[in-house]
């Protein structure tokens, strides 16, 4: 393959991105999109086994096959055999975090990438080149252990509400001044050293600039972290003067910071609250929450007496009806309330679950028909005539605090207005607070109900009262 | 390549990027982050030519490491994106068959 044949496939794995990311952004061709996408990636991951990229100051590269075949080949494959299996095993409520991992691995890629690069180069680089280098390491370890922390609050595995130390602006600011210094140290001095040393800085930035974020505020910073690492790839698609790796770094970092904006918007946040907010936030008046308030709680036959005499019903789903893979049996009640004549919609909030559009991936996975399935904006105009709103394994998204406590970390984030309901029903399995940890006032109401247990024992529960009146 | 060149691929592709995903519909925001997450797993070809580039042990093993990240990042993104689309799909025809106009 000759040079031009090779920037010509490179091209065409560019338009193949372009038409990936577009066909991913309508319902009807989204599958098709992320298909077109992987061809493309795949297309060309081969070119690059048929074509010698010239190292600098050659004017053609040696002949093929690529030195360290072999080896390549062999990482490819470790790769794929960590790679699939996890994708295709992950559980649907897993995959956020699945997906933080896949941009920090990638963002660490990118930053390994650019060290070779720079190992290689040597003193033969040129100041740009050095500069972008310098970028993409900074990015890259940024994007890589910023990722893992996000993982982790999502997996549950550190707490998920923001972490902060006394003074912790204080370190990270100052941490930030350390990192750009070193970058100018590297730019002027050159050498291995003040990279590394770049590089260990860096990653500890990524740690200290996501560990303030809020919990239900880490899709955004995901997704803020993917644009991140589109712009690494873009920046060493220059250091090793591929057009490929710079039109798809920027595509990903271009989309990525709209979707990152679209996000913030539909949760009602801005980008700067989601990454500031936990400094500026006035301390929240935890008073109340030691003191035991009474709660009505009822039983099955109870929501099933209720729910039979209905006319209209609207279903909240939250991320606790996908830890109790109640999806289906969510599914059947509705069905039940529909053969009865009831009204039955479920209302979907834009981040229910962990992610936008996560509980849609969810319901879709149990067959419920997407007719059903009412947006916030479409559902929240008619809580007024609805009946009973039951609202299972959700807290944040129906919180009135979002509307009425300003300073509250939700504060403004647009919700379900299940309050304006006749009756309330929460399935939940304790009192404990939601993701974002922030106590719910509607669960004192008087016209609330709480039904206690895992959310598919007790919809099961329910079912069978419902079928039995 | 030329500075000019660069510049212009650059500002092209950000406007692109920009137009493609300005109007998405919240449903979509996770699989698509996941899809233009897995297609900067590209990076792999820049791996794969640091390898081939690579003069000493260092380089290789650093090479080789970013290569098996880049594939997981890839290859691991689009499965997942796909499975996450693959979900879309019954309810899809279930809603097209109950109400034809719903196109």
């Amino acid at each position: 393959m000759n040079s031009t044949l090779y920037s010509l496939v490179g091209l065409a794995a560019g338009v193949a991105f372009i038409l990936a990311l577009k066909g991913l952004s309508h319902p009807k061709t989204a599958r098709r999109g992320n298909l077109i996408g992987a061809f493309g990636a795949t297309v060309a991951t081969l070119s690059v086994f048929l074509y010698v990229t010239p190292s600098k100051g050659e004017e053609v590269g040696h002949s093929l096959p690529l030195h360290n075949f072999w080896w390549i080949i062999g990482a490819i494959l470790v790769g794929l055999i960590i790679g699939v299996p996890a994708a295709r095993k992950v559980e649907m409520t897993q995959m956020p975090q699945l997906v933080a991992l896949f941009n920090g691995v990638g963002g660490g890629a990118a930053a390994l990438v650019a060290i070779v690069e720079y190992l290689n180069l040597g003193d033969t680089a040129t100041t740009a080149e050095v500069i972008f280098t310098v970028f993409t390491v900074v990015v890259g370890c940024v994007s890589f252990s910023g990722s893992i922390i996000t993982f982790m609050k999502l997996q549950e595995l550190m707490t998920t509400r923001p972490v902060v130390f006394p003074g912790g602006r204080f370190v990270i600011a100052g941490t930030l001044v350390a990192v750009l210094g070193v970058s100018v140290w590297v730019v002027v001095a050159l050498g291995t050293t003040p990279l590394l040393v770049l590089a260990v800085l860096s990653l500890i930035f990524g740690v200290l600039f996501v560990l303030p974020v809020g919990g239900a505020d880490v899709p955004i910073v995901i997704s803020l972290l993917n644009a991140f690492t589109g712009l690494t790839v873009a920046a060493s698609g220059y250091v090793l003067s591929s057009t490929l790796l710079i039109i798809a770094g920027t595509l990903v970092g271009a989309s990525g910071t709209i979707l990152t904006r679209l996000m913030a918007e539909a949760m009602g946040r801005s980008l700067f609250g989601t990454l500031f907010g936990a400094f500026t936030a006035k301390p929240q008046a935890v008073s109340d929450s030691a003191e035991e308030r009474p709660v009505r709680s009822g039983s099955a036959d109870d929501v099933a007496i209720l729910l039979n005499y209905a006319r209209r019903v609207v279903i909240v789903p939250g991320f606790g009806l996908a830890v109790a893979q109640a999806q289906h049996t969510v599914r059947e009640l509705a069905d039940l309330m529909i053969s009865k004549g009831i009204d039955v919609a479920y209302g979907i909030h834009p981040v229910a679950g962990r992610m936008p559009g996560h509980m849609n991936v969810l319901l879709a996975e149990a067959n419920v028909p997407y007719d059903q399935l009412a947006e916030m904006d479409e559902v929240n105009p008619t809580f007024g005539q609805t009946d009973v709103a039951i609202v299972i394994g959700a807290n944040d998204v129906v919180n009135p605090a979002a509307q009425t406590t300003p300073g509250c970390p939700i504060y403004g984030m647009p919700i379900l207005e299940v309050n304006h309901a006749s009756n309330i029903i929460f399935l939940k399995r304790s009192m404990r607070p939601g993701f974002a940890g922030i106590e719910n006032e509607l669960l004192y109401d008087p016209k609330t109900m709480l039904l206690f247990g895992d959310a598919k024992a007790s919809l099961t529960k329910v079912v069978s009262a419902l079928k039995a009146l | 390549m030329d500075a000019i060149a660069i510049i212009s691929i650059f500002t092209l592709s950000v406007f692109v990027g920009f137009e493609v995903v300005s109007k998405v519909s919240s449903t979509l925001h996770t699989p698509l982050m996941s899809g233009a997450n897995a297609i900067h797993g590209v990076i792999l070809v820049g791996a794969i030519i640091v390898a081939d580039h690579s003069e000493n042990n260092l380089e290789l093993g650093l090479s080789l490491a970013a290569i098996v990240l880049a594939t997981i990042n890839m290859v691991g993104g689009f499965v997942v994106t796909d499975r996450m689309l693959e979900m879309f799909k019954p309810k899809k025809t279930d809603a097209n068959a109950k109400n034809g106009e719903e196109k």
